[in-house]
């Protein structure tokens, strides 16, 4: 088996090669702006390191935000692509799960949150709670907040993600797992699946409405 | 048949599109549009494009498959629009044809909207006449163009200074409370209409305007004379005739734009006009852009209606002529240039 991980719901894309035993190869990159251009790149030279070729792929994982949707866009648009082209299964995975997944791996044991950039001085923000195998989502689908209008027991818990670094005021002491690393979002997916859990479908988590602004509008003049 | 076979990916607007070519012929064509969503808005809505566009790509592509009988390992080359539009919609095109020369190892070429416009009538009537002058009106464009090679060589001889024509369409249906886009619909109610009733003006014709912009255009001066003609009537307490003012409106429109393409052909010496773009669809348009061709010796090209508006054939048919060239593809990390100037046919 061979999965490839990516993400691009944070400022980070984020890029990772799972062969079902351990992670053969990944990279990160902190590129807000230009996800469309790296992304593809990214997963060539992850594979060229790992020595594998497009054909082995027999899964793919791709986190599916909620993050910015112009960059979200990109790695979903890639991953269903390349579903298509390899006929492989793509399967979608909540960004934040795949952080909290890094935050489990390294060590923690009590309840945290994550809440990352959802820009407009809002959070996108999930609790969650750590198991001996797994991590799980203990507040449902994420919300989108104020950080100071979340409640103060939540804000009280250890916080990854980049929220707590834009919102000191409003967060506790922050977690160091700041963006997506693929890495892994390709072991949450593998263990998800693994356990017969479902994973999401290949479809951005907006969480918002979009803003329904046309470029340019011209009113009636005609009387009613 | 011959020639390389090209896949064409379109999404810089509200089009989702994808194409198969071969050489200079068009296999399969399939188009998804958000237009209706955007109907309410009056206009595009960049997030909402961007929304539709991903949901449509997959579908869009398989139907594509389905519709040819090809599968995508069989292409030869990947052309994917990769400017100018909107940045975000662009993306989601632009990330597919990576994914998809990536993961089939075959070449890709992005490539400019504008160009590739100008370059669907080649699906209809072969290779364009080199050098030709092309005129490219859209809802986010219009452009007179000297193309001396579709390949390579494409120079911009004037533009809009403000709206573009389609844009001048769809704001003055909005003004007589007809549906968007506003295109059809003028011309379904100027066909009632009397185009001499109202002479409105021609943008940067006057004499002075003529030395800066000679092969430039301005609409929005039209669009605010129509709303000022259609207030004085309502102050009157007369009803709006809006008919004549379509037909009016329309006539504006299209003599401008056939007068300063037929004078751009001459200024070059050039004999041959191309024409492309979603105002293509107007009838009013190709019949006098035909009129005026013949009597001044200029042989004009104009591509059926389907191939006008935003589609993926065009795109295939641009990458065609790349590929046809021995054209060094685009780097696998080639940017979604939202401003991508016309001169800049093919992205690095
Ligand atoms: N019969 C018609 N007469 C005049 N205008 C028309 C007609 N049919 C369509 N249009 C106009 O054409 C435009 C759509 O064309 P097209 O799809 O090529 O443009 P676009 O994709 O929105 O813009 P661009 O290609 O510049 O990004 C709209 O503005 C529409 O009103
Ligand atoms: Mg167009």
């Amino acid at each position: 088996m061979l999965l490839l991980a990516i993400d691009t719901a944070t400022s980070a894309v984020t890029v990772a090669v799972h062969d079902g035993d351990r992670v053969l190869g990944e990279h990160t990159e902190v590129e807000a702006r230009r996800h469309a251009e790296i992304l593809t790149p990214t997963i060539e030279r992850v594979m060229d390191q790992a020595g594998r070729r497009p054909a082995d792929f027999t899964a793919i994982a791709v986190g599916v935000g909620p993050g910015p949707f112009t960059g979200l866009r990109v790695g979903v648009a890639t991953a269903v692509t390349l579903g298509l082209a390899l006929d492989v299964p793509a399967y979608g995975v909540c960004s934040l799960d795949a952080i909290a997944q890094s935050v489990r791996e390294s060590g923690m044991t009590q309840d945290f949150l994550v809440a990352t950039d959802a820009r407009r001085k809002e959070v996108y923000w999930a609790r969650y709670r750590s198991h001996a195998d797994r991590v799980e989502r203990v507040s449902g689908l994420p919300g989108v907040d104020r950080p100071a209008e979340l409640p103060e027991d939540l804000r009280a818990l250890p916080v990854a993600g980049r929220g707590p670094l834009l919102y000191p005021d409003s967060f506790g002491q922050p977690l160091e797992q700041g963006d997506v690393d693929a890495g892994s979002l390709a072991r949450f997916a593998l263990g998800e699946l693994a356990a017969g859990r479902e994973l999401l479908p290949v479809q951005p988590l907006y969480l918002r409405q979009p803003d329904a602004q046309p470029a340019s509008a011209q009113k009636s003049v005609l009387a009613r | 048949m011959s020639g390389p076979l090209i896949l064409g990916v379109e999404s810089s607007c509200d089009e989702t599109g994808v194409a198969f070519v071969r050489g200079n012929e068009l296999l399969g064509d399939v188009v998804a549009s958000s237009v209706d969503e955007h109907a309410r808005f009056g206009g595009v809505v960049p997030e909402v494009a961007s929304r539709a566009h991903l949901e449509a790509l997959v579908p869009t592509i398989r139907r594509a498959c389905e519709e040819t009988g090809h599968k995508l390992a069989d292409v030869d080359a990947i052309a994917v629009t990769s400017g100018p539009g909107l940045a975000g919609a662009l993306m989601v095109g632009v990330s597919a044809a990576k994914a998809l020369s990536w993961a089939l190892d075959k070449p890709l070429y992005g490539v400019n909207h504008l160009a590739a416009h100008v370059c669907a009538d080649v699906l209809d009537h072969g290779p364009l006449p080199e050098p030709t002058v092309a005129l490219l009106v859209s809802g986010g464009h219009t452009n007179l163009l000297l193309v001396r090679d579709i390949a390579s060589d494409v120079v911009e001889l004037g533009s809009t200074i403000d709206d573009a024509a389609g844009e001048a369409f769809d704001k003055v249906a909005r003004v007589l409370e007809l549906p968007y886009p506003g295109g059809p619909h003028i011309e379904r109610a100027a066909a009632d209409g009397d185009p001499q009733a109202i002479r409105f003006p021609r943008g940067l014709t006057a004499r002075k305007d003529l030395e800066k912009h000679r092969f430039d255009y301005s609409f929005s001066g039209l669009k605010t004379a129509v709303v000022r003609w259609v207030q004085e009537r309502q102050v009157a307490g007369e009803p709006v005739p809006v008919a004549d003012v379509a037909a009016s409106f329309n006539e504006a429109v299209v003599d401008v734009l056939t007068a300063k393409a037929i004078d751009a052909c001459r200024t070059h010496g050039i004999n041959d006009l191309q024409i492309g773009g979603g105002v293509t669809a107007n009838s009013r348009l190709r019949a006098l852009a035909e009129e005026r061709c013949a009597a001044a010796g200029i042989s004009l090209r104009v591509p059926r209606v389907r191939l006008c508006t935003d589609n993926g054939a065009m795109v295939a048919a641009l990458g065609s002529q790349l590929v046809q060239r021995g054209l060094p593809p685009s780097s696998l990390d080639l940017p979604a240039d939202s401003s991508m100037p016309v001169s800049e046919v093919k992205a690095s």
